[in-house]
């Protein structure tokens, strides 16, 4: 099994990408740390960072602008550089959209349409790999209601500018429903039988005011769309051990696969491991009873224990299930820390996990 | 301060259930459609993100764009994939939809076809950032569109989600610095830039406080001593009580920041949530 730093060998751009609320932020953060802290120029895009986290890199209003972190900080944790570099950048989908449509002088596409700002993120990669001042970009992908959106992301926007969804809606208005063709009509209707309102109707006059705005668009788009596909590209699916994410995951690596996209490895976050956790004989009760000399707290102590045992046998079989299904060349496994990851110590911690080549057993976990 | 009491919140007629992803947005929705619907509320809940999360917790087949039922007074509503094929392609066109959708069900009369008449509407709505922008959907067609049915319509719905009587929401977080935090930010930008009131917030997956300080001392003295499985049971319990520990200060800072009542719902230690186990979550929403 290889580490992150196998992982990307040779690449420029790394993607981390996941259902919300697995660690993505986190582990984005750790891995640049990481790459940083053997020799290379890292820019981290990040969405959300936590707030301690974010202080404590020294980076307490970050912006839509790179800023580095105080190479002093990597001395006072102890980590040697080599020379190598770490900037941040939080990546505002609000003033990207703003400045791009200042741009472009888009003005009636406004931030407000839900579905956009997937698109933002890589909007930012992708000038910022233009530009070719660093190593590596670890982008940290945005919270999707599902992973695939991000991916989806330029191919519907393509979409949307050439015209399948506009011209349905882009046929002539003013006359009601009767002059639309035949398969416009029964979008509507289909689209009413849904919803039950008569919503949609001049949903065309709305989207008129759209047409002839999005060429430049277009380009970009599909530039965007080459990025992502291109061999120096890679994605590394985050998740954690529960049942949900880990069927996400798999499910998001499918779609990367059919989409001929650089698939690196898969990150699982907040593991319970079992070695750490093993199967107790009989009279183990009495044996915790009489060692604690408390019958209550012995009791308390087996309850948690068992329901800790659950946990880890749950991220095994989830674990297995995510292995055998991916065939991935790395499932790196991070244990559930008891405390939130807020500095740059921390990162390094979480390291241990994420660039330990071999599938060494790893014993210091939580309770270390 | 005054609170109302769960039922209160069940007495509007569309509850949504919003929060960061991964926070248990799904189960919250389901624990509360249980809940009202245990009080004969005929109660439907909505699946706004594509999970279907619901039809897996009743072991149903995946149910398309239907309303189903799940338990007695409760159905669930799913979408469709020829819904996601229309809209997937046009920004907003998909939010507004089902905005539309969701205010078309909550309504007393509803005009579609054997439309089910239900009297509280919960929608389990899609994962913040996302989550105010959805709402805010409305608004932004009602003021791109200038005139005609398009702007009366999505006026319509925009006055239904302001409307504190008829519609209330409740945010999920979890006991994480992250989660506190972005709930901070979305109940505010909630209640000032969407002005839909919320009233509730619940903090999802929290650890039992099993040991007490003494406890963790004698425990701590003991791990030092021994081996094997003892010392496993003895890490696993130390584990346990950081985490309480932590938990609760991220419990105490949410209380402290966030202006509606905090309500708490255990950690529950099951590989995969079931009925049952929402079942109960449900009988500790108040």
């Amino acid at each position: 099994m290889a580490g992150v730093a196998e992982l990307l060998d040779g690449k420029r751009v790394c993607i981390c990408a996941g259902s919300g609320g697995v660690g993505k932020t986190t582990s984005s953060a750790a891995i640049a740390a990481g790459m940083a802290a053997r020799g290379k120029k890292v820019a981290v895009l990040t969405i959300d960072p936590a707030k301690r986290l974010a202080d404590s890199l020294g980076l307490p209003e970050l912006g839509n602008e790179e800023r580095r972190v105080d190479p002093a900080l990597f001395a006072q944790a102890g980590i040697e550089t080599n020379g190598g570099e770490l900037w941040a950048m939080m990546l505002d989908a609000k003033a990207t959209f703003d400045e791009l449509v200042r741009r472009h002088a888009y003005q009636q596409l406004s931030a407000a349409l839900a579905g956009s700002q997937e698109y933002m993120a890589m909007e930012k990669l992708f000038e910022l790999h233009a530009e070719a001042r660093y190593d590596l970009l670890v982008l940290d992908t945005p919270p999707t209601r599902n992973a695939l959106e991000f991916l989806e992301a330029p191919r519907r926007l393509m979409q949307f500018i050439e015209g399948r969804a506009l011209q349905v809606f882009m046929k002539p208005t003013g006359l009601g429903m009767k002059v639309f063709g035949r398969g416009t009509s029964m979008v509507f209707s289909v689209l009413r039988r849904i919803t039950g309102v008569e919503v949609l109707e001049d949903l065309s006059e709305f989207f008129q005011a759209f047409s002839g705005m999005l060429g430049g668009f277009r380009e970009r788009a599909k530039r965007v769309n080459e990025l992502l596909a291109n061999p120096e590209t890679c994605f590394l699916v985050v998740c954690g051990p529960q049942g949900e994410p880990v069927t996400e995951a798999v499910y998001f690596h499918r779609k990367l696969v059919e989409a001929k996209l650089p698939f690196g490895g898969v990150i699982v976050n907040k593991v319970h491991y079992e070695s750490e956790l093993p199967d107790y004989g009989e009279g183990f009760a009495a044996e915790l009873a009489e060692a604690l000399g408390d019958d209550d707290l012995a009791r308390r102590v087996l309850m948690n224990f068992d329901d800790y045992r659950a946990l880890a046998a749950r991220d095994r079989r989830n674990i297995k299930r995510l292995t055998a299904e991916m065939r991935a060349r790395a499932v790196i496994q991070v244990p559930y820390l008891d405390t939130d990851v807020h500095d740059l110590s921390g990162l390094m911690q979480i390291n241990e996990y994420l660039f330990a080549a071999g599938a060494k057993e790893r014993t210091a976990i939580a309770a270390g | 301060m005054y609170v109302p009491a769960v039922s209160e919140l069940l007495d509007k007629r569309l509850v949504i259930v919003t929060g960061k992803g991964g926070v248990g947005k799904s189960t919250v929705a389901l624990a509360l459609g249980l809940a009202a619907a245990a009080e004969g509320r005929r109660t439907i809940v909505c699946e706004v993100s594509s999970q279907e999360h619901t039809s897996h917790v009743f072991h149903r087949a995946r149910v398309g764009f239907h309303e189903v039922e799940m338990a007695d007074n409760l159905w669930a509503m799913f979408r469709s994939r020829i819904f996601s094929y229309l809209t997937a392609a046009t920004p907003g066109l998909r939010e507004l939809v089902t905005i539309g959708k969701m205010w078309e069900v909550a309504q007393p009369d509803r005009k579609v076809k054997k439309g089910r008449k239900y009297d509280l509407v919960i929608v389990d709505a899609p994962a913040t950032g996302a989550g105010v922008g959805f709402l805010q959907t409305p608004r932004t067609f009602a003021n791109i569109a200038r005139v005609g049915p398009i702007k009366a319509q999505a006026e319509a719905l925009e006055a239904f989600i302001v409307n504190h009587r008829k519609t209330g929401a409740a945010i999920v977080a979890l006991p994480e610095e992250m989660p506190v935090n972005e709930t901070v930010a979305l109940e505010r930008q909630l209640t000032e830039e969407v002005d839909v009131a919320v009233d509730r917030v619940y903090m999802n997956a929290l650890y039992p406080e099993r040991f007490s300080k003494p406890d963790v001392e004698r425990l701590e003295s003991a791990c030092g001593k021994t081996n094997g499985p003892l010392r496993a049971a003895y890490r696993a319990a130390l584990s346990e009580s950081r985490r309480a520990a932590a938990q609760r200060e991220q419990l105490a800072r949410l209380a402290e920041l966030v202006r509606a009542p905090v309500r708490t719902l255990p950690f529950v230690f099951v590989p995969q949530l079931g009925v049952e186990e929402i079942r109960e979550l449900a009988k500790g929403m108040h």
